[in-house]
């Protein structure tokens, strides 16, 4: 049963909604059409050799292999650095933080840091660990700076993860005797687990696609090979997507979307990961 | 046990004129049924009130008449609801219409957080009234229905939110009156109320019943034999449905009941 | 709340005092490591601040702050360098600008259909396609622009080339639309029910209560949903840097080639000697840029936290 309406004021409603439904269209339906475009524009250039050659010919030829494994290093890296600093920030927010104007300003900063461009990131992590700390223009620095910009999303994962977690639990597991980080340790963290997890994947699919920083921080568009320690130079899917679209005349159509496949399904299959595990851990706990 | 309930005998007895009437009404959630075969008149221009134990479906009962249920999903509706002999479920019935002529007061007072003066206007606006002298004459004539006038009529344009509890409630009363509604049904209204709030909204649904039919879900006996011509109890059945035990003018319900669960509850014996 | 330390009198019995001495200090280990992850985004906000102001403010050295900021001539590399941001500065007022008016209207509106009018079946396909497009990276809408929506904005405007702020600005305000709708979506079912209800049975249409009782009463986490979309317009970087056309002349018309703050360091950024006077002032605008987004987000802060205290109860 509906809420209808007759007459002049049905047709406003009518008319009204219609337009709503048009801004939805607006919103949905050009995604649906990149993603399918870049599918079939892309599918072509994907081939066995593709994703495990070197590339050759300034990008041309070749493959885009080490472009892959430089991505899942940055995306392993920026966990390493942002996920357990992030989970004892949320800890800390959660279990032990008062309501003063300290932790006020924590939740502020929080909040800020994820409105922070990626190109500020960028220079922040250029003055501070390319020059200030000597790590050079490396796999190292450009880890470290989008753990700095993934932090605010570690944080707040995190939080949310570990405030959901019932009371009782945290209660059943004092009146025993735990200690105070025992029942955090031993309680608390594990129901927050899932929880925690989706955030990490998220922030990981976020620095997969994150260009601006390293663009800052001195990702190479050619290296022949992997790079050997955290201190190399590497390369990195987004920048080489860049590089190979806007700066490599006579670049192949087919092999600039064949990467942009291969950037977004690394970076949609991690995303789809995070939220196929957020409906899980609901439905688990609504018990259904 | 006896209890002694002050029912008003200078009320004249309700005239034989029906306003609304359900007949056979069963309502549904999904699967659950809510109300079952409750058939009953409400008399125009008097006060009927709806009582029996809470979660037996007053307020599901009462909301039937301006078809406030359609929100709920899943809501289902058999039998026939009628006002003045038109079945309110029928597909060519304006809900929208309905509602203007079925004006309702909700549980909590809930003015929205704007004006004293837009809170009143909003049903006269959404009804197409625009000319703001006209407006103006309608916000003073339904806060003085409402008994509100000269306490607010110099802070219209203050937010509504500021006002008491109470006043609050009655400025939801005059934005049901600005609607010029025919029908008043009122949701347990005093139930955030203190008492002497609660009284003021009494005296003031006596005097509104000169005018208007006046359906009243109420947990408060007292109440409803202060206030009542006609009464209806309902009560849950083994399965949670709700159903009419008994229906019939207030005075007689209260000091001779026919049924013997009816005299149980208003002994308070349950519930 | 819970209790610091709470241990049971039962402990004495059968734990050694030295033993509960260990776990109270470890106790306390723990906790101070735990505070100082807490204070860690604090720390690395005013790291930001204070790095960008270290490497950037020395440029007024060389060059004063009002002509910084007024003067229209970017001229790194010449004898002698001038430095002049505002091209930069308007190209990214039209950018945001343009991106904005395009995202809002569509996107409360999408969030208005989803929130109170969408069957919930509809809604729970077309959030995670929101969701989607918040994760599609920004160097591929970059790309997206560059190929397919620049050629088209070149031939439907009859421009010399598609790469101008207005493509930008459509690509930016696709961009933005996910966190628009999103918080505007939250903010419409903040409002209470009872307020419906009360719209309903005074015989408005449903239209009439979206119309006059939800969005005025989500208006100021709409507000905040807006500057939160205005912020990541401000910020996004690749899209611009790849289609907005990247010239260094104040733009007078949005169909123009430019080149906002973002991508002028991003562009900038590769060539400057480390530490020289070019390093500087991209230094400086990006601590101008981060200023203005710090804004944005404060405010938008500001404007949600009043949100939280009307229409919903």
């Amino acid at each position: 049963m509906a809420v209808t309406a007759i007459g002049k004021r049905g047709l406003t409603q009518r008319t009204a909604f219609s337009l709503l439904v048009l801004a939805t269209a607006i919103v949905t339906i050009p995604v649906l059409f990149i993603i399918v475009y870049i599918i079939v524009n892309g599918a072509g250039a994907i081939s066995w050799e593709f994703l495990i050659q070197p590339p050759s010919q300034a990008g041309k030829a070749g493959g885009i292999f080490p472009a892959i494994v430089g991505t899942l290093y940055l995306m392993l890296g920026a966990l390493i650095f942002s996920l357990p600093v992030g989970v004892l920030a949320g800890i800390y927010l959660t279990e032990y933080a008062r309501d003063n104007w300290l932790t006020r300003l924590i939740n502020m900063a929080i909040l800020n840091l994820a409105g922070v461009p990626s190109i500020v990131y960028g220079l922040f992590g250029l003055g501070l660990f390319v020059m200030a700390m000597h790590f050079g223009m490396s796999l190292l620095a450009a880890s470290l700076t989008l753990a700095c910009q993934a932090l605010a999303m570690t944080i707040t994962t995190s939080r949310e993860a570990i405030i959901a977690v019932p009371r009782e639990y945290r209660e059943g597991s004092l009146a025993i005797g735990a200690t105070k980080w025992q029942t955090i340790r031993h309680v608390v963290l594990p129901q927050a687990l899932p929880g925690i997890i989706t955030g990490a994947i998220l922030a990981m699919s976020r620095a997969a696609g994150e260009t601006a920083p390293i663009l800052v921080v001195g990702a190479a568009f050619i290296l022949p090979g992997l790079p050997g320690s955290p201190f190399d130079q590497f390369m990195a899917l987004p920048y080489h997507l860049y590089t190979a679209a806007a700066h490599v005349p006579g670049m192949p159509k087919v092999t600039v979307w064949g990467i942009a496949l291969v950037l977004l399904a690394v970076v949609l299959s991690f995303n789809s990961l995070a939220i196929f595990i957020r409906i899980r851990v609901r439905q688990r706990r609504f018990g259904l | 046990m006896s209890v002694n309930y002050e029912v008003l005998s200078n009320r004249a007895a309700p005239t034989s004129e029906t306003k609304l009437k359900t007949e056979k009404v069963n309502l549904f959630y999904g699967t659950f049924q809510a109300l079952r075969n409750i058939s009953l008149d409400v008399p125009k221009q008097a006060i009927t009130a709806i009582i029996g134990p809470s979660g037996c479906g007053k307020s599901s009962f009462l909301r039937l008449f301006n078809r406030m249920n359609d929100l709920i999903i899943g809501a289902r509706v058999a039998g026939a609801v009628e006002i003045d002999d038109i079945d309110i479920y029928d597909k060519d019935v304006d809900v929208v219409e309905l509602r203007k002529r079925v004006g309702m007061v909700f549980q909590k007072p809930n003015p929205f957080p704007m004006s004293v003066f837009e809170n009143v206007v909003f049903g006269p606006r959404r009804h197409g009234k625009t000319n703001r002298h006209e407006l103006a004459g309608i916000v003073e004539q339904s806060l003085r229905q409402a008994a509100l006038w000269d306490e607010v009529k110099d802070k219209l344009g203050q937010s509504a939110l500021a006002l008491s509890g109470g006043q609050q409630q009655r400025l939801c009363i005059a934005r049901v009156l600005a609607v010029e509604p025919e029908v008043i049904l009122m949701d347990e209204p005093c139930s955030a109320l203190d008492p002497i709030a609660t009284l003021r909204i009494e005296d003031l649904m006596r005097n509104l019943s000169d005018d208007y039919t006046i359906v009243i879900v109420t947990h408060n006996m007292q109440q409803a034999a202060r206030v009542s011509d006609m009464a209806a109890f309902l009560m849950m059945e083994e399965d949670r449905a709700g159903t009419l035990v008994e229906y019939g003018p207030t005075s007689q319900l209260f000091t001779n009941p026919k049924d013997k669960r009816t005299e149980d509850y208003i002994t308070g014996r349950f519930g | 709340m819970l209790q610091r330390g709470a241990s049971p009198a039962t402990a004495d019995s059968g734990l050694s005092m030295s033993l509960r001495r260990r776990w109270r200090l470890r106790e306390k280990t723990i906790e101070s490591w735990i505070f100082l992850n807490g204070l860690l985004a604090v720390v690395v906000l005013l790291g930001v601040l204070i790095l960008l102001m270290r490497e950037g403010l020395p440029v007024f050295l060389y060059t004063s702050p009002l002509k910084f900021l007024f003067g229209t001539r970017w001229y790194p590399v010449s004898e002698p360098p001038t430095f002049g941001m505002l091209t930069f500065f308007a190209a990214t007022l039209w950018v945001t600008l343009i991106s904005t008016a395009i995202a809002v209207p569509v996107g409360v509106g999408c969030a208005a259909y989803l929130a109170e009018v969408a069957p919930s079946k509809l809604r729970e396909t077309v959030k995670p396609v929101v969701e989607l497009l918040a994760g599609i990276p920004s160097v591929v809408m970059g790309l997206i622009g560059l190929l397919l929506l620049s050629p088209l904005v070149q031939s439907i405007f009859n421009l010399n080339t598609g790469l101008s702020g207005l493509t930008a600005a459509i690509m930016l305000s696709m961009m933005s639309l996910p966190i628009i709708v999103s918080v505007s979506e939250d903010a419409l079912r903040a409002v209470s029910n009872e307020f419906r209800e009360a719209s309903y049975a005074l015989g408005a249409t449903k239209w009439e209560t979206v119309r006059h009782v939800c969005i005025p009463g989500a208006l100021s986490g709409i507000a905040a949903a807006i500057m939160l979309g205005v912020g990541r317009a401000i910020g996004e970087t690749m899209t611009v840097l790849m289609v907005a056309g990247g010239a260094l002349a104040v733009p007078l018309s949005p169909t123009e080639p430019m080149m906002p703050m973002t991508a002028a360091i991003a562009s900038g950024i590769g060539n400057a000697v480390r530490g020289g006077l070019q390093y500087q002032a991209l230094f400086a605008i990006g601590l101008i840029l981060f200023l203005m987004t710090l804004s944005v987000n404060l405010i938008a802060d500001r404007v949600l936290e009043r949100q939280k205290r009307k229409f919903a109860r």
